[in-house]
């Protein structure tokens, strides 16, 4: 099929298969999955075995394992659509979305492991407790537009051009899937830093209000004094996970920390940059205005964990070399840095799963 | 008596998709305590996956457009059986709800000017529908959630509402749900109950809707009392994919055919212009070469047969499948990359490009699209008060697709999401005021409670008994085949006494492992809602022998005058017998149908149907 042609580029670790361009899957009549079944005190990897068909996806056999094999098996998903981003996991150690991974651009023959987002904590099986991401929306400052002008009030309603909105409805695309922070290595074996640090999927959001025509709060000192902008080492791991294409690192948060550059040595050049701005208001003063329910709800305490990788699974060792972070270290926060390699396994996983077509850059 | 985790607001909402956190705005901007329940995370609901636009004449493209022409549109479009107060607000309405939106952050495409950019759509007279490319659902959602949140609204995510329940004046009162992440059952007590959620879509074996779309809310008003009204009109949507099988069903938005995108059948024929009905004979187009002036300016030609009203074109489509001209996997074919350039496609359809490539392998800027008619939308639900949004029962509020009368025997695509931003907001205020005026404390009917626990944990008990999966397939399969697209006298009467048996089924379902994130629990809880909703849309189609809208006989293929003047309204008597339906519901077969005659509109609105005639 007119797949990507990603399909089998990069060696996989052991079985060295070439994968020589498959054409229409059939390969086997069978499919082997290894899903995570358990639960915040533990669990394993157990084996399915259901027939092929034609054309499905990860969560489409998930669904079948549901069916037939284990009706209590915990997933999430609502649209089987790519839009509503509730059915992330990691598809053989990357990052994914079950409902946008097709069974046929994995590896033929070979088993397909599922296991849970690896950042946060378990709650059964395939499903994660993600309410830390909800805790940090809640910390950044809402948006604040300015005043009509009194032509806009006539004409019914704001007067922005289209280049002008474009920049933010990048990042407004967001699915809000988590995969950019599940992928994040700053959070991703560190439950400690979780309480001073949005990730990428909130740098994001902050960059969108921050490039918004309309918007007049400045959220640089938080960015940088609460939610951690400054350990990010701009590793573009998140860019890569998107299934959006955000282009998370290089049109959010480069920009974000170029500003907060500027804040710290010149506030004018900053006000420049914002379109149409009139007014502002400080960061303490934006952040009084964010709900009560605000600051520091993240539980600093929640339970450690690490998934047993089985050792059938191909781990894409190696991969990490694709990805453009060793010129990233200039300003990098070393010892965040130094973790990232350590987790060899899915967080390399996030460099080789390029399947779905994501640009890896510059590799 | 056990006890369970209780909580106690001004104003509860079942449903966080664009109605309920709609709702939920403007309930705490009275002033009130406000909580939000939903069944999924905040930001999922199907609302997320809306894609062409909001409907509001805006005028921003064509300034003759006004609430006037929208309404006349509307009515039109629903085969006249809307409410036509519902339809008249929300016409009146609709503009200031979306600019509104602006207010709140979102960023809307852009015409020349800077104003918010409109498109075509199916049915509009004029380019009206406000977009986003083709994610218009999800700026919605996250402009309203990120404002709710601003608010400081409490949201309960990942619970199911079971059951309403009322005080002891038959007023109600609140609601027992239970955490999907633990199991455990919650209850809320509440002075006003807003239903917000959403559609019935999961019924049906190909459909467009997220797998909430169970129709929870409207089972949960008729067992609470309140009345339905037209069930039977279910909306198909022609442009579903067909292929491959594990997305069939997975909507194709109209904005590709309001951005130029035809209809051709297997000889390459636009066979759009061989289905023109007579009420919409003098505007459309009858040649392509007219049709294609008009894409251009709409001055130049009458509209593209292609954007006829949805049902028109899903009957069109399903004919020439039927009369052997459709494409390989049982579709017709959706051609936009002869007509438009790649960098066209790809700027205003992103989404669908992504689509078509992930998971057909399709590039649709080279090939063309496979495409048939998917479950998608429910017209009929819940009946309400236009202006305030209550039901029948007392405390009880319905918005947004849970909602029966806005749209008549068919909607108008675009019309849903600023339905739900006018009603929302309406139910909102409604509930609110209802609220305020709600003095003493709340008293639940603790047997009421309990029924509904013990109706939902039953399937855990029972040692062995039916999957609940083979239920829900076998259900699907009914609805599919028997009350889809084409419905016949003789095949509805076979659907109920599968439905019965399917009932009986239900009551023996039995689901393994606990109650902590139990996918196969969870489904057996929403089988009573499914069973419901099948039985009302059954009922309702028996009942209508006529053809309108959405709801099209083929022994009846003709509309009847006499009934495109009444609403078909389903409901529970209150002394029916509730033993023996599944977890503890009321047995659907309780449920009574009779024709009530529609509201009358008043002459001056009358007045803009007189050219039609
Ligand atoms: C693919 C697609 C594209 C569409 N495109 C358009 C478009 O372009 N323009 C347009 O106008 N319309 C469109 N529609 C229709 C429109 O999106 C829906 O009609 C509308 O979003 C319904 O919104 P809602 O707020 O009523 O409910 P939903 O968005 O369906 O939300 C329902 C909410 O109720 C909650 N809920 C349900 N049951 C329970 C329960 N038992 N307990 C607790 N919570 C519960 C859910 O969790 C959810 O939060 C489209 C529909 C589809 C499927
Ligand atoms: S670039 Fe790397 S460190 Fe920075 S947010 Fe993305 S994943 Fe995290
Ligand atoms: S930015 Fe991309 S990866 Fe991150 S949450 Fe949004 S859609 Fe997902
Ligand atoms: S189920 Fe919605 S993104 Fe996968």
């Amino acid at each position: 099929m007119p797949d990507d042609p990603t399909n089998g580029t990069a060696p996989t670790a052991g079985a060295g298969a070439p994968a020589p361009a498959v054409p229409d899957a059939q390969a086997t009549d069978e499919v082997t999955m290894y899903l995570w079944r358990g639960d915040p005190g533990g669990g394993e990897f157990q084996e399915y075995v259901l027939p092929a068909q034609e054309g499905e996806v990860v969560l489409d056999v998930v669904h079948r394992v549901q069916a037939t094999l284990a009706p209590d098996l915990a997933c999430r998903w609502n649209c089987k659509a790519g839009k509503c981003g509730s059915c992330s996991v990691e598809i053989n150690g990357h990052p994914r979305l079950m409902c946008m991974t097709r069974m046929d651009s994995l590896p033929p023959g070979e088993p397909v492991t599922v296991a849970p987002m690896r950042t946060f904590p378990i709650l059964r099986d395939l499903v994660t407790d993600v309410s830390y991401n909800y805790e940090v929306a809640k910390r950044i400052p809402p948006f604040a537009p300015r005043e009509k002008t009194d032509d806009e009030r006539q004409a019914g309603g704001y007067r922005m051009a289209q280049i002008d909105v474009e920049r933010s409805q990048e990042f407004r695309k967001c699915i809000e899937c988590y995969l950019c922070q599940d992928v994040c290595h700053v959070i991703r074996d560190h439950e400690e830093n979780k309480t001073a640090y949005a990730g990428p999927r909130f740098f994001a959001r902050s960059a969108e209000l921050e490039m918004h025509p309309l918007d007049t709060t400045d959220r640089r000192e938080l960015l940088q004094r609460e939610l951690g902008l400054n350990k990010c080492n701009i590793t573009k791991c998140c860019t890569e996970v998107c299934p959006e294409h955000i282009k998370i690192t290089d049109n959010a948060i480069i920009p974000l920390k170029e500003r907060v550059v500027d804040a710290a040595y010149d506030p004018i050049a900053w006000l420049g940059r914002k379109i149409r701005r009139r007014t502002k208001r400080s960061a303490s003063e934006a952040a009084a205005l964010a709900p009560a329910a605000g600051p520091a709800a993240v539980q600093p305490d929640a339970p450690v964990r690490g998934i047993p990788m089985p050792e059938r699974i191909p781990v894409p060792v190696g991969t990490m070399t694709g990805t453009p972070d060793p010129d990233a270290d200039a300003d990098a926060d070393a010892d965040a840095d130094a973790d990232a390699d350590a987790d060899g396994g899915a967080g390399a996983g996030a460099g080789g799963g390029d399947r779905d077509g994501a640009a890896t850059p510059d590799a | 008596m056990t006890e369970y985790e209780t909580h106690e607001f001004d104003v509860v909402i079942i449903g966080a998709g664009g109605a309920g956190l709609r709702a939920a705005v403007e309930a705490r901007a009275q002033g009130l305590r406000t909580a939000l329940v939903c069944k999924s995370l905040l930001g999922k609901a199907h609302t997320v996956m809306a894609e062409g636009g909001v409907a509001a004449s805006l005028g921003n493209v064509y300034p003759e457009d006004n609430w006037e022409v929208h309404f006349r549109d509307t009515m039109r479009g629903g085969k006249m059986l809307n409410n036509w107060r519902m339809a008249q607000l929300h016409a009146q309405e609709a503009p200031d709800r979306v600019r509104e939106l602006e207010d709140w952050g979102a960023l809307f495409d852009r015409t020349k000017d800077g104003l918010i950019l409109q498109r075509d759509f199916g049915g509009h007279r004029y380019a009206r529908l406000a977009h986003i490319g083709d994610r218009t659902g999800l700026e919605l959602i996250r402009t309203l959630q990120q404002k709710a949140v601003a608010d400081g609204i409490e949201v309960f995510m990942e619970v199911k509402a079971v059951r309403l329940v009322h005080d002891t004046t038959g007023a109600v009162a609140g609601l027992v749900g239970y955490h999907r992440p633990s199991g455990e059952f919650v209850v809320f007590r509440a002075k006003a109950v807003v239903l917000a959620t959403g559609g019935v879509g999961k019924s049906w074996k190909y459909t467009s809707n997220s797998w909430e779309s169970t129709g929870d809310g409207l089972a949960m008003a008729l067992w609470a009392g309140a009345d339905v009204i037209d069930m039977e009109c279910v909306q198909f949507h022609p442009t579903g994919m067909v292929w491959p099988l594990s997305v069939r069903g997975l909507l194709v938005t109209e904005g590709v055919r309001g951005d130029g995108g035809v209809l051709r059948n297997s000889e390459g024929v636009r066979f759009m212009f061989n289905y023109i009905p007579p009420m919409f004979a003098a505007e459309t187009a009858d040649t392509e070469e007219e049709a294609d002036r008009w894409y251009e300016d709409h001055s130049a030609g009458r509209r593209t047969a292609e954007l006829l009203p949805r049902d028109e074109v899903a009957r069109a489509i399903n004919s020439e499948v039927k009369a052997g001209r459709g494409s390989p996997h049982g579709g017709v074919f959706l051609d936009i990359a002869t007509r438009r350039s790649a960098e066209y496609i790809r700027r205003r359809l992103p989404s669908m490009y992504h689509q078509f490539k992930e998971l057909a392998g399709v590039d649709i800027t080279v090939d063309p699209m496979e495409v048939g008619p998917t479950c998608h939308y429910v017209m009929g639900g819940v009946r309400v008060d236009a202006d305030t949004a209550a039901t029948t029962v007392p405390g009880l509020f319905a918005a947004g697709e849970v909602a029966g009368g806005m749209h008549g025997a068919n909607r108008l695509g675009g019309n849903s999401l600023s339905d739900l931003l006018v009603f929302g907001r309406r139910a909102g205020i409604g509930a609110a005021e209802y609220a305020a005026g709600r003095v003493g404390p709340i008293t639940l009917d603790e047997g009421e409670l309990e029924v509904a626990v013990c109706g939902a944990t039953a399937p855990l008990g029972r040692e062995d008994g039916e999957s609940p999966y083979d239920i829900h397939h076998d259900l699907q399969e009914t609805m599919q085949n028997l009350v889809g697209i084409i419905r016949t006298g003789s095949e509805l009467e076979e659907a109920m006494a599968e439905l019965d048996v399917l009932e009986e089924r239900a009551g023996r379902v039995a689901v393994s492992g606990t109650r902590v994130y139990n996918p196969g629990w969870n489904l057996a809880t929403d089988l009573p809602s499914m069973l419901t909703v099948s039985r009302c849309a059954t009922l309702g189609a028996i009942h209508r022998k006529e053809s309108r809208g959405g709801h099209t006989r083929d022994d009846f293929p003709a509309a009847d005058p006499e009934l495109g003047k009444v609403n078909f309204v389903q409901r529970i008597p209150g002394d029916a017998d509730h033993t023996g339906g599944p977890g503890s519901c009321p047995s659907t077969r309780t449920i009574s149908i009779a024709p009530e005659p529609l509201l009358v509109m008043p002459d001056e609105l009358q007045a803009l149907f007189e050219e039609d005639h």
